[in-house]
């Protein structure tokens, strides 16, 4: 009869306790095996440490900072649309050709026939959204299993990028606004400028969530622990600031190339948006419920086909975003772009940020994080000249690696009762 | 004649119950699974709905709940002869049904589980305080006080607040008839003590409650009324003070018991 009453818990709700008690709590999190991005950090922390002291001079100077960033960006944007699709559970095997394709599509129109840059984007945007389409409806309405019909899509991408290319052949990116996403850099001035808007942002969002739980009568976290994550933010962010306004040409004379690269604020905005669709909106929402449970999701109302659908345009737009990125880096696109390691680096950054390859947990952030862990590699392996034989393997041993931490958080947390 | 056999003898509605089912049939193809059932769920009661494993339990609930309608009868709500063909329908009339397997997330927390599919929003964004309160107020007003915070995911729940989970986002939707499939079924003896608890509970502040259960302590524990079902035939729906754990074993495995249930004949009584 008192079951209730003598049950250990209390009714009282957790104190915010400052700092120590966020602190405490984010180590009892991690010891229930919620790991969350601390994996990919340490990572990054390791393998920058290790890089810079093997090669100081080369792998820390700021050139091959910004260098690094232009060369994971591709990577990170397929990865942003893989976490929606890791997210469900689900795979999506084509996003690497799907990029080359929707890039050679935008480099076609724009080179070979002459339309304005933004119509070729938005073309190429499309493109994207007609191959998300057909892989949803495939999985989602027929129920073919994701990997078979993102097989099928990867063999069959491959192939129409090579008849639109032409055998041996590849399409110029001429227009320099669209070569300037990867080549140009914003302004010092302009760079700062970002740098305030973000930590502002973010600052600004966090107090008024505070704000209003602590209206509604809610428990909400301490201030001192939002004002430690600003500055925290604030030191990394002005750090990586500073760091990419410094004049970086090896002769200024001629060119000076200094300043926060373009594709950053273009990082930066889809991060920030699709954090938000998948936090904010019921949608997001809904993609978390049929990834940790479809049948509870379809009983609660959820059109779980729907979903399913929308996660893989979106996976399948977001390469095409990654495809224009290619091309305007490389100046154009060839029948190898977004082939060979593009989309198993892609899921290797997701998964070593920390999504889950089971399905209901993940972020954008880990898209981020895991980029630029396989960007770090790729980079200070090659300025280590070591073979692509040897980046390879070190690739694949990290995401391994990720994978395993994956699994065994799972396990912990099924034995402590957590996910 | 007992009571409930005089009363079984009328066919009209007996006023104050919420739900009434007379006379339904059902069948899947060749074989008859409810045979002229009579249902009577009253507000602010436990009604426990026990019967043997293939006695028509889970075909009577998913036609109230109305997964599959009725192929005949009268489907009576609030006084009011309805026709509930989807869940959607039932959920209008404030039917809410708790399934054996729960339907949660292990990912999400208490607060999103509770709103799953239903998420209050402001200018088309969650509305994370409003549901959090929501919550919060469901949970006390069921006097659950084991949770220690709305935001912790459900897996790291134990089954029985899982349970207390499942139910509370049944009962956050204004309903006024919930539906409990072997609620206890997967349950340790204290936790099967908490939920029963909550069942009773949701009676006394007003709700009608149909708790579908093979455990007899169970039942004889908390329903007001019991009713049998028994070959698809609704034997007996009696008031608990008037049975015996006893007599509702019997009628559970052979349809009668003394002048309870089934004739001789194998008839209904009269």
């Amino acid at each position: 009869m008192t079951a209730v009453a003598h049950t250990p818990t209390s009714s009282t709700p957790q104190q915010p306790v400052g700092l120590r008690g966020a602190g405490l709590d984010y180590l009892s999190r991690l010891r229930g095996g919620d790991v969350g991005s601390l994996p990919a950090v340490l990572g990054l922390v390791a393998l920058i440490t290790v890089f810079s002291i093997l090669r100081p001079h080369t792998f820390t100077n700021s050139f091959n900072f910004a260098n690094l960033i232009n060369q994971g960006a591709a990577v990170i944007v397929i990865a942003m649309g893989l976490v929606f699709v890791l997210l469900l559970g689900e795979i999506d095997l084509s996003a690497g050709y799907a990029a080359g394709t929707c890039g050679g599509v935008t480099g076609i129109v724009m080179t070979r026939h002459d339309w304005p840059w933004w119509l070729s984007i938005l073309t190429g945007l499309f493109t994207g959204v007609v191959i998300g389409t057909g892989i949803g409806l495939l999985v989602a309405r027929l129920g073919i299993p994701s990997f078979v019909v993102t097989l099928a899509a990867f063999l069959g991408l491959q192939g129409v990028l090579l008849k639109e290319l032409g055998e041996g052949g590849a399409v110029a990116y001429r227009n320099n606004i669209v070569n300037g996403i990867m080549n140009k850099n914003l302004p010092i001035w302009l760079g700062w400028t970002l740098f305030v808007v973000c930590v502002a942002g973010y600052a600004l969002v966090s107090l008024r969530r505070l704000a209003s739980r602590r209206a509604s009568g809610l428990v909400s976290q301490d201030i001192s622990v939002l004002w430690a994550k600003v500055l925290t933010l604030a030191i990394l962010l002005g750090a990586a600031t500073y760091y990419l306004s410094i004049e970086r040409s090896r002769n200024p004379r001629i060119t000076s190339i200094k300043g926060v690269p373009d594709v950053v604020p273009l990082l930066i905005i889809l991060l920030v948006g699709l954090t938000f669709v998948l936090t904010r909106t019921p949608f997001g929402r809904h993609v978390y419920a049929v990834g940790g449970n479809s049948e509870a999701a379809r009983r609660a109302g959820i059109n779980v086909a729907t979903v399913r659908l929308a996660c893989f345009i979106i996976c399948s737009t977001l390469a095409a975003v990654a495809g224009i990125l290619l091309g305007s880096r490389d100046n154009g696109i060839t029948p190898s772009s977004g082939g060979s390691s593009t989309l198993l680096y892609a899921v290797g950054a997701a998964v070593i940020g920390g999504t889950s390859l089971f399905g209901g947990k993940g972020r954008v952030i880990d898209a981020i994080l895991g980029g630029l862990v396989v960007a770090v590699i790729d980079n200070g392996m090659g300025l280590l000249n070591r073979t692509s034989g040897v980046v390879f393997i070190t690739t694949g041993c990290v995401l391994l690696v990720a994978a395993s931490v994956d699994a065994l958080s799972r396990k912990r947390a099924a034995a402590t009762g957590r996910v | 004649m007992t009571v409930a056999e005089s009363e079984r003898a009328q066919v009209g509605v007996p006023s104050g119950a919420l739900l009434s089912l007379r006379n339904i049939d059902k069948s899947f193809g060749a074989i008859q699974v409810l045979r002229g059932v009579n249902l009577d769920a009253y507000p602010g009661q436990v009604t426990a709905l026990v019967g043997d494993n293939g006695a028509g339990k889970s075909t009577l609930i998913k036609g109230i709940a109305g997964i599959h309608a009725f192929d005949a009868g009268q489907y009576v709500f609030a006084g009011q002869p309805v026709s509930v063909h989807n869940p959607k329908q039932a959920n209008a009339l404030g039917i809410e049904v708790v399934y054996q397997d729960l339907a949660l997330c292990d990912n999400l927390d208490i607060v999103h589980n509770m709103f799953l599919g239903r998420e209050v929003t402001r200018n088309g964004l969650l509305d994370e305080a409003t549901m959090e309160s929501r919550a919060g107020e469901t949970l006390k007003s069921l006097s659950v006080r084991t949770v220690k915070s709305l935001r912790q995911v459900v897996a790291s729940l134990s089954g029985g607040q899982r349970q207390t989970v499942a139910i509370a986002r049944a009962v956050l939707w204004n309903s006024r008839l919930v539906i409990l499939d072997e609620p206890t079924a997967a349950l340790g003896v204290a936790q099967t003590e908490q939920v029963l608890q909550l069942v009773r509970r949701l009676a006394d502040n007003g709700l009608a409650v149909v708790l579908i259960s093979h455990n007899m302590v169970d039942v004889l524990q908390v329903a007001d009324n019991i009713a049998v079902l028994y070959l698809g035939q609704l034997v007996a729906q009696v008031p608990r003070q008037s049975v015996t754990q006893t007599q509702i074993v019997e009628l559970i495995t052979t349809g009668r018991s003394g002048n309870l249930g089934l004739k001789s004949n194998g008839t209904m009584a009269p």
